[in-house]
């Protein structure tokens, strides 16, 4: 064995091939069976689509870099379920693009929290957190509230991830901004459209307490409030069913 | 710089300046008003300084055929000076958040000075930014010396090292400006992923065409590492890194991959940057530096083989242990879980096999600052990577995952390992590069080892504790059987060992503010004898004087 290594060390290109060879095996075995066993991932029938206003919220989730501090990844422990809830299914973060399940909790995990909090509650923690924590080490984003939301692009956004294999439709698509500018204006015709493409049950609130304009701040809690939300796999598994 | 380039190096730096110059132009134009406009203006600006900078060493005399019959050190030197100004941005960043942790208002009110934008610039300035450029600078030098070889022309190994530090540059701006991927270590957008690309080709090529001119038969057991490194980097960076962008006008664009197959695509990436940019080319630097500096042969040749390939081969398949319990399926969680533990055989290999060449030489290690530098990165190398085999079992990942442990982990391996070699190494070099006799202060070495090792063990220690600490505080049942504490108590629990955390930390950027006046001042100081620089040629000029040769 060492007099074959003794002839490849001195072919570069041999050495070179080895290399690439050797360090494939791996990747290929652990990666490739997840895209092609089926189940790896769960099927959720109910499962909806994250609307643009929640897709602009996410960017802005990892625009702050929050998973740096955040999971969103409840594993099978007991004391993870009693903590944050049932633990996390793979279908969950099917349409997530990248995932966002992080990797340490200098904060709590949030992958359930949608809706445990009400949006006053999230505008005032964003806006200081210490208001409402006050051991809290996280930063404050007050400026959240004070920035307009761009959200003109959002139709190429939803066209970008449909790419990528989320089954957005045309009209959702060609309805992204005036969806976005809708979800957070109840009581106007924009807002009908929103729950007509993404359901009857699709949070329709200004959700930064001013109904007339769109911030970032309407972004990001309207994300937050959905986190857990997009299906109900997790509680019917977690129920046995 | 420009003085080194031929008449057609000059030429052809022109066109590929004319050529950045053009496509930070277009982003600049389609990029406008979003953040890929400003790095449009970034590399526009980069490419006019560098054009500027080339014309206006156009017309100065080409140098002449005798510097065929030395080595190219320019962009050695280079980087190690590069490095030294990113140890200490990345560094000063990482202690500031760290304080951040401890004081949260410690930001300047604006969104690029909070903790999740900070926190990249202090990764990716440390490892791409630091540690690359040491990568690429010593691998330059060590590539030459063991090959017996001058780098195959003047302007690529420029290329690679200004073009890296650009990708740099785009990378931590990127970050201030929100502008990223969000994948852990490969937060750069799209556009950045493609430079990035070409300069690592860029990069492989020059260690072909100097290995094809070598005059050694054997390729030296460091290049190996180097060759794994950048060959394996480019693999994981081009997989990981796919993704549609929202258009040519945005820098945002959507990851190829979701869910759960994104996870393990990612944490694929994310374990093999640790073992193939902050280990394998790492190690490839101790096969050199440390042999070298200690005047002993490598321990075993034979050791060096089983480390090199199980290295290669086993650790690829080790990344899923950042997914325990997670919703990753539990196959692929055991089988990395069996392979972490695996690896230990080969990490520890290259440990013993380090500290085994020291046998004989064990009076210099207490004498010499620089030599003690590698020996103390060969420990902590042992000792982070029984830590990693062991906080990938199953059960110890339940407790582990998600607290400071693991940041401690990291720590352990970033600042006692690789910033470890990486600073003996360039007090190994810098000497030999400037061609000094040697560091202008060694008591300023001394005083850099001690900063550092008190700064290493005190981050690390404050991270154990409040990691387990954290850890079991999550998991504690009352009387009742209900969780006996909130998150927020745990929190409040972590306050000292934040405080503690941000002093290691604090001593360990002092120590590289000491060595970086160390290093400025050596390099202003007078040469060293000329018949010590005719040795460090190709083909020695003095017959029975050569340069230092790690002895195989």
């Amino acid at each position: 064995m060492f007099n074959l290594h003794y002839r490849l060390e001195r072919k570069t290109i041999g050495l070179m091939l080895a290399i690439i060879g050797v360090a494939s095996i791996g990747g290929a075995v652990e990666i490739i069976p997840l895209f092609t066993i089926n189940q790896t991932v769960e099927d959720a029938p109910d499962m909806r689509l994250y609307t643009p206003l929640e897709i602009a919220g996410r960017n802005i989730y990892i625009r702050e870099g929050c998973y740096a501090c955040h999971s969103q990844m409840i594993r099978t422990l007991r004391d993870e379920v009693e903590r944050y809830g049932p633990y996390s299914l793979a279908v969950e973060s099917k349409y997530d693009h990248p995932m966002l399940w992080g990797s340490k909790r200098t904060g709590p995990d949030i992958a359930r929290m949608g809706n445990k909090y009400s949006d006053e509650w999230h505008v005032r923690h964003l806006n200081n957190p210490r208001d409402v924590v006050p051991e809290s080490v996280m930063p404050h984003y007050s400026w959240l509230g004070r920035t307009e939301l761009r959200y003109d692009d959002l139709g190429v956004h939803l066209a970008a991830l449909r790419k990528v294999g989320v089954p957005y439709t045309d009209d959702m698509i060609a309805n992204a901004k005036s969806d976005a500018y809708g979800q957070a204006t109840p009581d106007t015709p924009f807002a009908e459209g929103v729950t007509k493409r993404y359901g009857a049950a699709t949070n329709v609130r200004a959700f930064d307490g001013r109904p007339g304009d769109l911030t970032e701040m309407d972004a990001l809690v309207a994300y937050l409030q959905i986190l857990g939300k997009l299906t109900d796999a997790a509680h019917k598994h977690a129920a046995g069913g | 710089m420009v003085a080194q380039l031929t008449k057609s190096e000059r030429q052809l730096a022109l066109i590929i300046l004319l050529a950045i110059s053009l496509w930070g132009l277009a982003m600049a134009v389609a990029g406008h008003g979003d953040p890929l406009g400003v790095h449009g203006a970034i590399v526009l600006l980069a490419g006019i300084a560098g054009t500027f900078g080339v014309i206006s060493g156009y017309y100065a005399p080409e140098p002449d055929d005798s510097r065929l019959d030395r080595y190219f050190d320019d962009p050695s030197r280079m980087g190690i000076i590069l490095a030294m100004v990113w140890v200490v941005a990345g560094l000063f960043v990482g202690d500031w958040i760290a304080w951040q942790l401890v004081n949260p208002n410690l930001t300047f009110d604006a969104a690029w000075s909070s903790f999740g934008r900070l926190r990249p610039v202090h990764t990716s300035g440390v490892i791409f930014g630091f540690g690359g450029n040491a990568l690429i600078a010593t691998s330059f030098y060590v590539l030459q010396r063991t090959s017996r070889a001058r780098l195959p022309d003047q302007l690529s190994p420029w290329f690679v090292l200004l073009g890296y530090n650009l990708f740099c540059v785009i990378a931590a701006t990127g970050y201030l400006m929100g502008v990223t991927q969000s994948k852990e270590y490969a937060e750069p957008e799209w556009y950045a992923d493609i430079w990035l690309t070409i300069v690592w080709v860029t990069y492989f090529i020059i260690y072909l065409r100097t290995l094809a001119r070598r005059k050694e038969p054997h390729i030296y057991v460091s290049n190996w590492y180097y060759m794994a490194f950048i060959l394996v980097v480019a693999m994981l960076h081009i997989v990981n890194s796919l993704a549609v962008p929202v258009s040519i006008g945005h820098a945002k664009s959507y990851s190829a991959f979701s869910g759960v197959q994104d996870a393990m695509t990612q944490w694929w990436y994310g374990h093999n940057a640790v073992a193939f940019f902050l280990t394998a080319g790492f190690l490839g630097m101790m096969y050199y530096y440390l042999p070298v500096r200690a005047g002993r042969p490598i321990f075993s040749y034979r050791m060096s083989i089983i480390s090199f390939w199980g290295i290669t081969f086993m650790y690829m398949w080790a990344g899923s242990h950042h997914l325990h319990y997670t919703a990753l399926p539990h196959w692929v969680q055991t089988l990395g879980m069996t392979f972490s533990v695996m690896l230990l055989v080969p990490s520890w290999a290259s440990a013993g096999n380090a500290l085994l060449t020291l046998n004989g030489a064990w009076h210099k290690v207490r004498d010499d600052a620089t030599l003690r530098f590698m020996m103390v990165a060969a420990v902590f190398y042992g000792l982070s990577t029984f830590e990693g085999s062991f906080m990938a079992i199953r059960t110890v990942n339940a407790l582990s995952h998600y607290t400071d442990w693991t940041v401690g982990h990291v720590h352990a391996g970033a600042l006692g390992w690789v910033a470890m070699i990486t600073f003996g190494a360039i007090y190994a070099s810098v000497p030999w590069l400037w061609k000094r006799e040697r560091m202008y202060s060694g008591r300023l070495v001394e005083v850099h080892f001690w900063l550092a090792l008190a700064g290493t063990v005190i981050y690390v220690f404050a991270m154990w504790n409040s990691g387990i600490i954290q850890g079991l505080m999550w998991r504690t049942y009352n009387e009742s059987g209900t969780l006996a504490y909130s998150f927020v108590d745990t929190l409040v629990a972590m306050h000292p060992y934040y405080i503690a955390r941000a002093i290691g930390g604090l001593l360990f950027l002092i120590g590289a503010l000491v060595g970086c006046y160390n290093i400025w001042m050596t390099i202003r100081t007078a040469d060293q004898p000329a018949d010590q620089r005719l040795a460090d040629r190709p083909v020695p000029a003095l017959a029975g004087v050569s340069a230092p040769q790690p002895a195989e």
